[in-house]
């Protein structure tokens, strides 16, 4: 039973989608709780199938530890996510049911991501989740804001994806095989120099594709307009889900597929690296709309994991392999970022207000609100003791035993940029006195969530042993390279 | 004599047009044929290459993409109208609500 995950949530998402057009109204409340009972048996498959280590389908779909651990991703992810759309949606559309069952899909569509193993898989999955988060993003249909959103998404997503696969055709071409391992091993043994100069133009062609999920400059540009149009539960999760998984795809096509290449492509990935966290962060102080703020604080954030993947040294058994720190980024971010879109969703339920200018006084109207902002922002800005402080630890840290100080010094230079804008919001929320002071009543739902995703925060700080031995387990599948 | 060469040559030109008309053209209809116009390039290498090396793989690769882009098509088109019935105007330099 090693693909159970994906089949259940195929089976929930249908099962969603069916319920909601023929089932009465009463039953159609029910529907989110079906999708998070769908989402909580995917996670159950994944533990069970821990430890699996396969090669399926013709070698296509790929069963193994680093896949698994995406596929919690996902599926915790999921979870929290529905949960918190249920308040945000009643009232904002009848259609909640195709909600719920697009939402699965991208859900699946995400694991199946994490466990591509051949460029036709690569293909077909990132188009899979592209398709479903463009419906997402355009969902509410009425308002002009998600419209546009949708289509801007829609035309970068439909053009980088172009580019990719042309990509991927002459990697097919000069290689002969679609299969990630059999094309590492073709590059390793042939001798013709014009399949070296192929293969350092075809994946740059790839990256376009993944650059654009992972929102990495200069593929960025859709990220601010779709995040602010969106439905902010979907904002949510396009800042953590397509991200986490672009960077499964990344990490997996540069570690399995381009290792012998790997002296070409660092000095690139460190470029893109050091303009997706300096661009992300300097516009991100000059912006007064939260939801477009956390858009250029995700594409910054999106930096700092590369610096990871640039510093990555599997040999010996040093803790700073810069792979085990893009999983432990990813992980902490996942937690940090979902709760501060739900901080910002649970002000936005009550009040429809997006604007930083609007969290004035939010000290003395939401306490726990304004309490939970400044957990998730140290930890967004790195500092201690959160979950984002670890996170940076690592992948700066590989980075150092690289020798990329430059790299390292820069990524800290805009941790500290990255304070400015974080605190602007705590300001405004602590010390700026509200318009209207009365109190903003927050949902038990959205609370609950808020209450896990700070301890979650929290809890990675103070005892992260058992995330260290995740991220560890999780990159055994990759050997030695170098 | 025809070989691998004239044909990744003619699709890396219909990728390059497709690409200028994405950029130069401003109606999304349009830019969404360009769009097709830069799949069908990947499309002819996949099919030259498979050819070039005796390989199915390839031509079993350009059926998917040919599905593909038709959901592609639906998602696009949908959004499109969806669009148009907003605001009854699709040129996209006038799309302008989000921006900063």
């Amino acid at each position: 039973m090693l693909i159970s995950p994906e089949l259940i949530l195929a089976i929930f998402g249908m099962l969603v989608l069916v319920v909601d057009l023929i089932g009465r109204a009463r039953t159609r409340e029910w529907l989110p709780w079906v999708t998070v009972l769908g989402f909580v048996l995917a996670f159950a498959a994944t533990l069970y199938i821990w430890g699996s280590n396969a090669s399926i389908f013709a070698g296509m779909y790929s069963v193994d530890m680093f896949s698994l651990f995406f596929k919690l991703l996902a599926t915790i992810a999921g979870t929290m996510i529905v949960l918190v759309s249920i308040d945000y949606l009643r009232g904002r559309t009848t259609r909640q049911g195709e909600f719920f069952s697009i939402f699965t899909f991208s859900i699946l569509a995400m694991t199946m991501m994490a466990s591509s193993a051949s460029l036709l898989m690569i293909y077909l999955s990132i188009e899979f989740l592209s398709y479903t988060s463009y419906l997402l993003t355009g969902f509410l249909r009425e308002d002009k804001k998600s419209n546009e959103a949708a289509l801007k998404y829609f035309l970068y997503g439909a053009i980088t994806s172009a580019v990719m696969l042309y990509g991927l055709s002459l990697l097919y071409g000069v290689s002969g095989s679609l299969n990630l391992t059999d094309i590492a091993t073709a590059f390793a043994n042939t001798v013709d120099p014009s399949v070296r100069t192929v293969a350092l133009v075809a994946p740059a062609l790839v990256l376009a594709g993944l650059g654009f999920k992972i929102s990495l400059v200069p593929f960025h540009q859709w990220a601010p307009d779709a995040y602010e149009g969106a439905p902010t539960p979907v904002t949510a999760f396009l800042s953590v889900g397509p991200k986490a998984v672009g960077f499964a795809i990344l990490l997996r096509v540069a570690l399995t597929t381009l290792p012998i290449y790997q002296a070409s492509w660092i000095p690139l990935l460190a470029v893109i690296s050091i303009i997706t966290m300096t661009l992300g962060n300097l516009v991100a102080l000059r912006q007064t709309n939260i939801k477009r703020l956390l858009a250029y604080s995700s594409i910054a954030q999106a930096g700092y994991m590369l610096i990871g993947l640039v510093g990555v040294n599997l040999t010996g058994n040093s803790p700073f392999s810069g792979l085990n720190g893009v999983l432990i980024y990813l992980f902490a971010y996942l937690f940090t970022n979902l709760g501060a879109f739900i901080c910002v969703i649970a002000i936005e339920n009550a009040t429809g207000a997006v604007n930083i200018a609007d969290y004035a006084g939010l000290v003395r109207r939401a306490p726990f609100v304004a309490a939970l902002f400044i957990i998730f922002f140290l930890s967004l800005a790195g500092i201690p003791p959160t979950a984002g402080f670890i996170g940076k630890f690592f992948v700066f840290g590989a980075a150092l035993r690289e020798g990329f100080l430059t790299l390292a010094a820069i990524g800290v230079i805009n941790s500290i940029i990255s304070v400015f804008y974080y605190f602007a919001v705590i300001r405004a929320a602590f010390f700026l006195d509200a318009k209207d002071p009365s109190p903003i009543r927050i949902t038990p739902l959205v609370t609950a969530m808020l209450t896990v995703t700070a301890a979650m925060v929290l809890l990675i700080a103070v005892y992260p042993q058992p995330l260290f031995n995740l991220a560890a387990w999780s990159m055994g599948m990759f050997g030695v390279v170098k | 004599m025809l070989t691998v060469n004239h044909f990744i040559l003619l699709s890396a030109i219909l990728f390059c047009l497709g690409a200028v008309g994405v950029l130069i053209r401003r109606n999304p209809l349009v830019m969404f044929m360009s769009i097709e116009l830069m799949l069908n390039a990947a499309n002819l290498a996949f099919v030259a290459f498979s050819r070039y090396l005796n390989n199915l793989d390839g031509q079993i690769f350009v059926f998917l993409i040919l599905t593909v882009a038709a959901a592609e098509v639906a998602v696009g088109l949908a959004i499109i109208v969806a669009m148009f019935r907003a605001r009854e105007n699709v040129d996209v330099d006038e799309v302008n609500e989000l921006k900063g």
